[in-house]
């Protein structure tokens, strides 16, 4: 086995792009995927480690995580449809009518 | 040997499209990209010896999520956000999180040296077979999860629905 700090570094750094995603990112889209990447990051973690010890519940939890990605997904796409509808952008900054 | 061949490139890819993914200025292409770095993660975790998960990866992640990300790129007008300006001015606050989270990952690494890898991997018969030990443990210890989460993805399914519903 590749030792395991080879898979928290890979882990790691899927994580960082992913945050660097988020933070300079203007297309609401985009920041979506950046947080798919944050959780794909997050399973590479939990399978390794799954590996390590021997046991099976690292991959049970990187399936719950996979199911809360799909319902994140549906959600803030369905979300991204609704706000595309009623204001024509996709921008995040420009999405400021919680302001008022 | 040929397992080590194979994280590495399967580690490089992932790492490769994920930086593609964030630094196109096309949503497609990052779309794409990100196809490509599930698909690396998929062979990472078919590399761990978790073949349920790899098939999961593989159908649900870049199969599902995936075509939703694409059918919402064509929903929206693309043609107009290609001419904006793709990233905001926070290039500095971006650097900064990476630097403290390189240097936490550094720290815990250093700290961790001597019991991380003085821990032998379990044998991968451990884990075999797959898809059983997997669906009995969902089946037994983390039962009440699982149908929590399919209320979830019912919640998730309706809450979709209504978002995208022209009059609610």
């Amino acid at each position: 086995m590749v030792p395991i700090g080879h898979y928290i570094f890979l882990s790691a750094a899927m994580l960082a792009i992913g945050v660097v995603g988020i933070v300079t990112r203007r297309n609401v889209i985009i920041i979506l995927m950046s947080v798919e990447l944050i959780l794909n990051a997050v399973n590479i973690n939990l399978a390794a480690f799954s590996r390590l010890v021997g046991s099976v519940e690292g991959q049970i939890f990187a399936i719950f995580i996979i199911t809360d990605a799909a319902a994140e997904a549906a959600v803030g796409l369905g979300i991204i449809i609704a706000f595309f509808r009623n204001r024509e952008t996709v921008l995040a900054d420009e999405m400021d009518i919680l302001k008022w | 040997m040929l397992n080590e061949a194979i994280f590495y490139f399967f580690a490089t890819l992932a790492i490769v499209s994920s930086i593609l993914v964030v630094t196109r200025r096309n949503a497609v292409q990052s779309a794409i990209f990100l196809v490509t770095a599930l698909l690396a993660t998929a062979g990472i975790f078919l590399n761990l010896n978790a073949e349920f998960l790899f098939i999961v990866q593989v159908i649900l992640y870049a199969g599902g999520i995936m075509v939703l990300f694409v059918f919402v790129i064509m929903l929206v007008n693309l043609d107009v956000a290609l001419h904006q300006v793709q990233f905001n001015r926070q290039w500095f606050v971006a650097l900064i999180i990476s630097a403290v989270l390189a240097a936490q990952v550094a720290v815990a690494l250093l700290v961790s040296r001597g019991t991380l890898y003085a821990t032998a991997p379990a044998p991968p018969e451990m884990l075999e077979p797959n898809t059983e030990r997997v669906a009995f443990s969902l089946f037994h210890t983390y039962m009440l999860p699982f149908e929590l989460a399919s209320i979830l993805l019912l919640v998730a399914m309706v809450g979709a629905v209504v978002m995208a519903k022209k009059r609610v």
